[in-house]
């Protein structure tokens, strides 16, 4: 049967991914595909959330506060429009929920992405270079390995939230947590490129690349750098539950995303005022929410752990 | 040894330094410290006469060097909200604070070790599938969410214990505790839960694994075939070895557990140092946060320090870098 060369190649791709021994592992595991699908529901569900939420919880025309403080739609004042209940200004908890994981998403993905992205090139240059420099970032490293990094994360958040005005809070929110967050768990991704790194600088591949007289900027990027990406990767899904668990502390703590826009940490923050008068579901229904996402990407971390690594098979 | 120690103790002083340069920058750059502590009216003259007497007008390493030097001897300043001297507010609310954190400790180790013992042994006991589920969960769940879950179920609807504050206390020689109280007691078991449960579910798995270490181990074995009992062969012998590095975990999370009192103390207000550090940052009240920064930084370095110092002198395969 004659094909062209593009599906040939994509038809080779998932052959070999389907041979591999990851997804080997993958479909051995029930506990494991059951937590991947968890976690693409909850990805899927928090990247259409205008789609398919049945409100608009940040539209204040639809908004009315005669529906303020309902209960989820099973319980006898429930209203059957709102399946989880509503919030003290009316809006309705499934939909905020879904545009809360959003945001927490969001900020866990960009920060982890800024952590790995600031972690691996610290982590090449003390590896590649060596000497002085390498002393200098592993000393750093050290230091605040010995510190826990939500303490970091809630320190910097909160000396940058003392710095700005109420006006520009709102705006800069994203941002101050991304950072906060980013530079609070750089360190294992410099400690572990590093170490690849050593490993990797020594053999014949990175002397041949010398030997040709590349510049050493782009020994790293190119030859050294994808070596050393696997650990990573675990790395960084690990610290995305690590991550979200932060975000949703320091929202919850006062330090983090503000109400008007709320991730699902803001809004258990809220909801924790309701919880003693008996308005359970505004904070109890974010916080499973939380405690879901942040198991099933946790078990999806394990499992990319043990499969990526050769010693544990 | 003492090159070593020396060392260390220099790294320690620059690391102590260099926060205390963070907390200065802080203390002086964020607002002025001036428009802090008085009122709008006060002239220009009352003004550049605080200025002089705070010593905001020296040159700035003479200025940071003050700083570091009143802070060593416990003079961080007074807050702006209070008015109060830093130090006597941090001294007011350390007890509960410490409190809460020995008991949350000897809560982790009480049910952790036993936890630890019982999923070694019988791997594949119900109990032990049980203790495993409550471990994940313990790590998976963050801690403001167990603790907004430990009021929901027993302060909301069961109404067993106080989901708030410290209950009545007893002043003992400054030191006023809550331990003597029946309402005290029972104000401190939820905090105490919340902030143990991931230490708890930390020492279960490290006293786990070093237990099915050592029972593989061939001493285990030769005192198997002496014909000890099991009771002795598992307490006498395996779970002895495995409490050194319990120990030390333990004195190392000392300082994780004072930092995470932050969120354990906002959830249950309780009124400990890291409420007090948290109502600071939401009123930018600098001085509080410089002070809170600089101790917390003080416990980690010294706990390190002191570890490390302990480590090198406990066991003599570690092998000192000559730098």
């Amino acid at each position: 049967m004659p094909m062209n060369k593009e599906t040939g190649r994509k038809m080779s791709l998932i052959v070999r991914i389907l041979d591999s021994d990851i997804w080997y592992s993958f479909t051995r595991s029930k506990v494991t595909m059951i937590a991947a699908l968890i976690t693409f529901l909850i990805f899927a569900s928090a990247l259409f959330a205008p789609i398919i939420s049945p409100h608009n919880p940040f539209d204040l025309a639809s908004l009315s506060l005669m529906d303020s403080l309902l209960p989820p739609a099973w319980s006898a004042e429930g209203d059957p429009n709102y399946l989880l209940g509503t919030d003290d200004q009316g809006r309705d908890v499934l939909s905020t929920i879904l545009y809360g994981s959003r945001i927490s998403l969001a900020v866990g993905l960009v920060s982890v992405a800024f952590a790995a992205v600031l972690g691996i090139t610290l982590g090449l240059i003390a590896g590649y270079m060596g000497g002085r420099v390498d002393a200098i970032i592993m000393r750093i490293a050290d230091v605040q390995l010995s510190f826990p990094a939500i303490l970091i994360a809630l320190l910097i958040a909160g000396t940058v939230n003392a710095l700005a005005d109420g006006m520009d809070r709102e705006r800069s929110a994203f941002t101050v947590l991304i950072i906060s967050i980013g530079l609070s768990f750089w360190v294992q991704y410099a400690r572990t490129v590093r170490s690849s790194t050593l490993v990797e600088r020594n053999k014949e591949y990175v002397q041949a690349a010398r030997l040709i007289g590349l510049h050493p900027f782009l020994i790293m990027l190119r030859h050294v750098l994808p070596n050393v990406m696997g650990p990573v990767l675990v790395i960084a899904t690990i610290n995305l539950a690590l991550a979200v668990i932060t975000e949703a502390t320091l929202s919850f703590l006062g330090v983090g995303i503000p109400g008007t826009q709320p991730s699902l940490g803001t809004m258990i923050r809220t909801g924790n005022d309701f919880l003693f008068s008996g308005e359970w579901w505004i904070t109890l229904f974010p916080g499973a929410m939380l405690a879901i996402l942040v198991l099933a990407v946790n078990l999806l971390g394990d499992w990319l752990r043990d499969a990526l690594n050769p010693k544990l098979r | 040894m003492l090159a070593f120690i020396i060392k260390r103790f220099v790294q320690s002083l620059v690391v102590m330094l260099v926060v205390g340069l963070i907390a200065f920058v802080m203390f002086r750059f964020v607002g002025d410290p001036v428009d802090q502590m008085v009122g709008l009216e006060t002239s220009i003259e009352d003004r550049e006469r605080l200025r002089e007497v705070l010593g905001l007008n020296a040159r700035l390493p003479m200025q940071y060097w003050n700083f570091i030097s009143s802070a060593a001897q416990g003079d961080f300043g007074t807050s702006y909200q209070f008015k109060r001297p830093v130090a006597d507010m941090l001294g007011d609310r350390l007890p509960a604070t410490l409190e809460l954190a020995l008991v949350s400790a000897i809560f982790a180790l009480c049910a952790g070790i036993p936890m630890g013992v019982f999923t070694a042994l019988y791997k594949d006991s119900v109990l032990t599938k049980l203790f495993q589920a409550v471990s994940l969960v313990g790590i998976s769940l963050p801690t403001f969410l167990i603790g907004i879950l430990l009021i929901y179920v027993f302060s909301v609807q069961l109404q067993w214990l106080p989901s708030f504050g410290r209950g009545e206390v007893v002043d003992i020689a400054g030191w006023s505790t809550g331990l003597l109280t029946s309402s005290g007691l029972k104000a401190l078991i939820l905090p105490a839960i919340t902030l143990g449960l991931f230490q708890m579910t930390l020492i279960m798995r490290l006293v786990r694994s070093e237990m099915m270490e050592i029972l593989r181990s061939d001493f285990i074995k030769f005192a198997r075939a002496r014909g000890l009992t099991p009771r002795a062969v598992h307490f006498g012998h395996a779970l002895k070895n495995t409490m050194i590095p319990v120990i030390t975990i333990t004195g190392l999370q000392l300082g994780s557990i004072i930092a995470f009192a932050i969120i354990t103390e906002t959830v249950f207000q309780w009124p400990g140092i890291g409420l007090m550090f948290l109502q600071a940052v939401q009123d930018v009240d600098v001085p509080i946060m410089a002070a809170y920064l600089l101790m917390i930084a003080f416990l980690f370095v010294f706990i390190n320090l002191i570890v490390d110092i302990l480590y090198v002198v406990v066991d003599p395969r570690i092998h000192i870098e000559k730098a």
